[in-house]
């Protein structure tokens, strides 16, 4: 069993420690506000000569995707991290990593997208990079972001996933709030995270391979995109074995989704990242006035556990679905459409509330949501649902 | 340095049967370049474009080596990071320390001047160990024969139309060559498909400084200069003969020019073989042609003082 240690430390820090441990060949990343101190972490290792890692400090975070993109597909174990605006600009390249079926992991710290410009958190970006291909997996403490950086190497590098995965922390909330962490020994996250064995890498260079071929003019691009769905329907039962066996290890499950009080809810919160805190926060103090609250925390967005959350919300009176980003002109948040359409095919009609909430770092509030809940009381006592979203806490 | 002899003897490293056009310049640029190489193996990444699109038809490859494409703007990006595995690699004794490896992006002058400016100056100033070779047509010839920061001034192109308020394109070209040698990298070089020995030995040399290198090699492109198929090499000659194309290198700060030019021959002589110069010969834009005379005169003699300098 891996000796594990209690330090106090930022989200940042160990995310950073992380992908020191899961030792890449190369890192090629750009800073920007708030995933600043990943990188410089990670700069720290090189200097001090901690890691073999290549690091390419590159001009954009276009260029820091693209040099990831080459490096992946040369054979190299390949990181980065990034944020907003940075995410934004990597877009087209998300989906070429994916497309190319390269297994670069990637920590993004949630923060809003301009205009205006913001520094604070909310999903936009991550949810702006939704259908890029990429497995998504969000954290909800520094314990979380430090866990699911290990797993993410496992998961993306399985020859039956070979997808690039994204393991997302909400910017300063998480990125630099000093937390308890629990830090395995380097070797036993070696044992775990194990070698890479890429497959047709340029870098064999007795069996000389093509990588990004023009797949139009009636070639098989369609296939290819068929193909990439298959392996993120693949990535669900690797998750969940990796998690499994990081459990073992760690003692700490995970699970795509995770409830608290679901097994007699009467009303539940669904939530991502560092809002579940204070929801089950919440939940807890209600659950002492006899309200019968629980808390659905999805900690996989892609690909979406929907049966997970279908099964979590069964025998629900009322949900609430709190959505950290906009999708204007849409009938609500992203994952309020994601939890919506899990539940279409439950027999069951549980009415289900939009919120809008923490735009651009705007205060969660335990009052907001205590708000939230007693709504949902009100809805569950037969009070009409609200038409339409809310926001929450909006001035 | 290689001769012909030697040369012939080396293996292409881009297979015949690609869909690339009759006469093509992109084709011989990387020819000669790869040739240039040697006989270690070489890695090649390429920008979106003619040359990407015509050797890599799914499931076909005209590349017998390691090749990559990534997007339109970041070849240079995308080999830097092949190069960084490579070092990685081998500092994780994954690949031996002995190991020689060239690593090569190709880009047209869209994807190099214009769209992926950024990314190839970022790679230079890393200092990554490859080379970086733009063939320079002129236009946006994959898209079909659109403007680009490359275009000669009064060129005709698909967005620098020719009518009665505007000949062609009004903006003079960018200077690429001399950006790059300003990233005071190792090895940057000026190259003409038409001087065969000049470019071979330049991609040696590029190929062979420790660190990041630069070539930029002129490519005619026949549809899109609206000359005929057989002429791309003459085309190029005299570019490289009026002055409009000087053949350098800066090697470490000193700027040498490769293929000296006694008596240059009047810029006319490059323009007016080529449908997308054939306004300029109409009485009405005599002043314009004048004018592009004298901005390679002009030009011409500030390279001049560049050479005599170093």
């Amino acid at each position: 069993m891996p000796t594990q240690k209690t330090i106090a430390a930022t989200g940042n820090a160990v995310v950073a420690e992380a992908l020191r441990q899961c030792s890449p060949d190369v890192m090629a990343a750009y800073p920007i506000t708030p995933q600043t101190t990943i990188v410089e972490e990670f700069a720290g290792f090189v200097a001090k000569g901690r890691v073999h890692t290549e690091y390419v400090t590159t001009e954009s975070e276009h260029s820091a995707m693209s040099a990831c993109i080459g490096a992946s597909a040369a054979g190299a174990r390949v990181v980065t991290a990034t944020s907003s605006q940075g995410l934004a600009l990597m877009w087209e390249e998300l989906h070429i990593a994916s497309g190319m079926r390269l297994p670069i992991v990637m920590a993004n710290a949630n923060r809003a997208l301009s205009a205006p410009i913001n520094i604070h958190c909310d999903h936009s970006d991550i949810m702006g990079a939704r259908d890029t291909g990429w497995i998504i997996l969000f954290a909800e403490t520094a314990q979380e972001a430090y866990d699911n950086t290990l797993m993410s190497m496992r998961i993306a590098e399985n020859p039956e996933v070979l997808l690039p995965v994204m393991t997302c922390l909400d910017g300063f909330i998480t990125t630099h709030s000093i937390d308890r962490v629990e830090i395995m020994d380097d070797e036993s996250v070696a044992d775990f995270v194990g070698e890479y064995t890429p497959v047709n890498a340029l870098l064999d260079l007795e069996n000389p391979v093509s990588h990004g071929n023009f797949a139009g003019l009636g070639g098989p691009f369609f296939e290819f995109k068929k193909a990439q769905r298959e392996a993120i329907e693949r990535s669900r039962k690797v998750i969940t074995d990796v998690a499994a066996e990081y459990s073992v290890l760690s003692g700490r499950p995970f699970g795509m989704v995770e409830t608290w009080g679901m097994e007699d809810a009467d009303v539940a919160v669904v939530v991502i990242g560092s809002t579940a805190g204070n929801a089950r926060h919440v939940a807890r103090q209600l659950r002492a006035d006899g309200v019968k609250a629980g808390v659905v925390k999805v900690r996989c967005f892609r690909p979406f556990p929907f049966a997970e959350i279908a099964e979590a919300l069964s025998g629900v009176k009322a949900v609430a679905v709190l959505d950290r980003a906009e999708s204007f002109g849409a009938e609500g948040g992203p994952l309020f459409l994601e939890v919506r359409s899990a539940l279409y095919d439950s027999s069951e009609r549980i009415p289900v509330v939009n919120y809008i909430y923490g735009l651009g770092g705007s205060d969660v509030r335990l009052e907001l949501i205590e708000t939230v809940f007693k709504d949902l009381s009100d809805i569950a006592a037969g009070e009409e649902a609200p038409a339409g979203l809310v926001y929450l806490g909006s001035r | 340095m290689a001769n012909l002899k030697e040369l012939t003897h080396r293996e292409d490293r881009l297979e015949g049967g690609h869909r690339l056009c009759a006469g093509c310049g992109a084709s011989i640029a990387v020819r000669q370049v790869l040739l240039g190489a040697g006989t270690e193996p070489v890695v090649v990444g390429c920008a979106t474009g003619c040359l990407e699109v015509s050797t890599t038809i799914y499931p076909y490859s005209s590349w017998k080596t390691p090749f990559i494409h990534n997007a339109f703007e970041n070849s240079a990006a995308t080999v830097s990071g092949v190069e960084a595995a490579f070092k990685g690699l081998q500092r994780a004794g994954k690949i031996p320390t002995d190991k020689k490896v060239k690593f090569v992006a190709f880009g047209g002058d869209g994807g190099t001047y214009d769209i992926g400016l950024q990314s190839l100056s970022g790679a230079m100033e890393r200092g990554h160990d490859m080379v970086y070779v733009c063939y320079d047509n002129g236009a946006y010839m994959n898209t079909g024969i659109q403007r680009s920061s490359a275009t000669p001034k009064g060129a005709w192109a698909t967005t620098a139309e020719v009518g009665v308020a505007q000949q062609g394109k009004t903006q003079r070209r960018k200077d690429l060559t001399q950006i790059m040698a300003a990233h005071d990298i190792p090895y940057v070089a000026q190259a003409s498909i038409s001087h065969w020995k000049d470019l071979t030995d330049k991609a040696a040399k590029a190929f062979a400084v420790d660190g990041p290198a630069f070539i930029n090699v002129f490519a005619p492109c026949p549809r899109g200069w609206r000359i005929a198929f057989d002429s791309t090499v003459e085309i190029a000659k005299i570019a490289v003969q009026t002055g409009y194309w000087p053949l350098y290198e800066v090697e470490d700060g000193v700027w040498r020019q490769t293929v000296k030019v006694a008596n240059k021959k009047p810029v006319i002589e490059f323009l007016k073989p080529q449908g997308r110069f054939k306004h300029l010969f109409k009485p009405e834009n005599a002043e314009l042609l004048a004018e592009i005379q004298t901005d390679v005169d002009r030009q011409w003699d500030a390279l001049q003082r560049r050479f005599s300098c170093s």
